[in-house]
């Protein structure tokens, strides 16, 4: 049986771990050829240790081991040239572009008042710039292609607001701003945009010190566990669960992707166990 | 390869023909057995708009989904009617062994006046069929997927006239809303059993239901006999994306996704198929 995105091609940001790279091999298990990038690199005012150049090394491992064709580079999501010449480059080798998921993103908080300049710049540069940057690059690509599909990553937090994140929660409003406008715009050329809206999902955004104390101040180090935190991520849920797997995302991704929604425009498409219900 | 929904079985209302045929077919191809209901039958009140789906209907759908090798039990029976919806539901479950997925999709539509001239009469029809039919299917279907303990997944048909007002359809743009008040509360209600509650919005689809005279004058109220071609265009312009309208399977498709394991964690959405209408 033919795969359900068989013969397109991806491009994927922040590919080199976590949901990127789910997405990445939920993809190519389906048939697609994948134009990988991430920055594979720290930015300082995010609080865990982000991906390094060996994850995206194994994001391409896996990939090829899937059989599909992978062009990999490292480009920040933030450097408009450097992205494009990294999605040129993928282009030009794999032969064209259909998809397009713009997940590259960073987590970090603080209240409104406590906020860093940095803290906050940051998080709109890679949460809310490196996806237009993401969609600017491709557009071109996809108008040449007669017809795409771009998927944004945005989140609950794109949908209402949660305490202590409210950079985040901007930049992720932001990015349905972005949505509604891009599918208005490029509806005439049958390329469709829709968002994606996951609660917490299990990856080393949330898999860590730092996320653990913003969850469970009051509880000692040494007791904050996957646990024992997961029950208060499991709190913000109506499903009886603390958070998604990043495959249930790719799995909207994938559908969103596919000739399946073929009609499917300016959607915000929540994974979210029912988070933005309560 | 295992089907999407291999070995689940299905709940589809409204099942003789339309989307409801299309649902029934699209979760056969991909593995679930059916349990089909509809009126099959003409309903008071909706003849001057469209004729209603016949026995001929509903026996067709039964072949195809038997052509797909899977196994259906096809039931007449009135949404409107809560002993006679539980007793086919109950009755296709003990001959299928259990019940996952339900596909609350019967529904009419009615318009042409203004709110303030809608009769009680046409206002109870519609409202009747696409908001309480789809309490009545949710609450039939309940326990069912309750005492079973394996969680389940229920998608409810609104529209695009869920989201948005339309002007001279208020009975049925309120029946869609309610619909959509329907969808929050059972997630709501139903989350703690893992049983997820969705609604699927479509804009324009091409069935009966929107490709006959009486609608195509909704949309071109100074012609009197609209051509096909006259209506695409203008049903076009309801459209962000540049199409009159969807095919059924294409909200198949989505009720395929939100039936399946892709979506376990996937509830409380409105998943719009509306290239692109609510965005205008």
């Amino acid at each position: 049986m033919a795969g359900r995105v068989e013969g397109k091609v991806a491009f994927v940001t922040g590919a080199a771990r976590g949901q990127g790279r789910s997405h990445a091999l939920r993809l190519a298990q389906e048939g697609a050829d994948i134009i990988a990038v991430d920055l594979v690199g720290q930015i300082d005012s995010v609080p865990y240790d982000m991906s390094r150049p060996a994850d995206l090394e194994e994001t391409v491992r896996q990939i090829e081991a899937l059989d599909r064709r992978i062009v990999a580079k490292q480009a920040d999501v933030r450097d408009f040239d450097a992205l494009k010449s990294a999605l040129d480059d993928g282009v030009a080798e794999l032969g064209k572009l259909d998809i397009v998921s713009a997940n590259a993103g960073i987590f970090s908080f603080g209240t409104m008042e406590e906020l860093t300049e940095t803290e906050f710049d940051d998080m709109l540069a890679v949460n809310l710039k490196g996806v237009w940057h993401t969609a600017k690059a491709a557009i071109p690509h996809l108008r040449a292609n007669k017809g795409g599909s771009m998927v944004l990553t945005s989140s609950t937090a794109g949908i209402l607001a949660v305490p202590n994140i409210g950079h985040y929660v901007a930049a992720k409003h932001g990015v349905v701003g972005l949505m509604k406008t891009l599918a208005l715009e490029l509806a005439d050329d049958f390329i469709r945009v829709n968002s994606v809206h996951p609660t917490s999902v299990n990856t080393d955004m949330i898999q860590n010190a730092a996320t653990y104390a913003l969850f469970a101040p009051d509880l000692p180090e040494a007791e904050r566990t996957k646990e024992t935190v997961g029950k208060r991520f499991q709190t913000m849920n109506v499903l009886p669960i603390p958070w998604v797997e990043p495959v249930d995302v790719s799995n909207a991704v994938l559908w969103l992707a596919s000739d399946e929604s073929r009609y499917v425009t300016g959607l915000q498409l929540k994974v979210d166990a029912g988070q933005t219900l309560k | 390869m295992a089907g999407r929904v291999d070995g689940k079985v299905a709940f589809i209302t409204g099942a003789a023909r339309g989307q409801g045929r299309s649902h029934a077919l699209r979760l056969a191809q991909e593995g679930a057995d059916i349990i089909a209901v509809d009126i099959a039958g003409s309903i008071p009140g909706m003849d001057r708009f469209y004729p209603g789906a016949t026995q001929d209907d509903l026996d067709e759908t039964v072949a195809r989904v038997e052509a797909l090798d899977r196994r259906i039990v096809a039931i007449k029976a009135d949404v409107r009617d809560f002993t006679a919806l539980k007793d086919a539901l109950d009755s296709g479950v003990a001959e299928l062994g259990h019940l996952d997925v339900v596909s609350a999709n019967a529904g009419v539509f009615q318009f042409g006046d203004k709110t303030e001239d809608v009769s009680d009469e046409d206002w109870d029809t519609v409202n009747d069929i696409n908001a309480k039919g789809v309490w009545h299917t949710a609450k039939a279907a309940i326990p069912h997927l309750k005492q079973q303990g394996t969680g389940g997944s229920i998608v409810l048909t609104s529209s695009t006239a869920g989201i948005m007002g339309t002007p001279n359809v208020a009975a049925y743009t309120a029946s869609k809303h309610a619909v959509v008040g329907i969808m929050k509360t059972l997630a709501l209600e139903l989350a703690p059993f893992s049983i997820r509650v969705n609604s699927v919005h479509p804009t324009g689809v091409n069935t009966q239901m929107i490709r006959n005279e009486a609608t195509y004058r909704l949309f071109l109220p100074d012609t009197p006999h609209p051509t096909d071609e006259q209506a695409e265009e203008v049903f076009r312009t309801t459209n962000a994306l540049p199409i009159p309208w969807v095919e059924p399977v294409d909200i198949s498709n989505a009720v395929l996704f939100l039936a399946s394991d892709e979506a376990r964690y996937v509830t409380g959405l409105q998943l719009k198929v509306d290239a692109g209408y609510t965005l205008k």
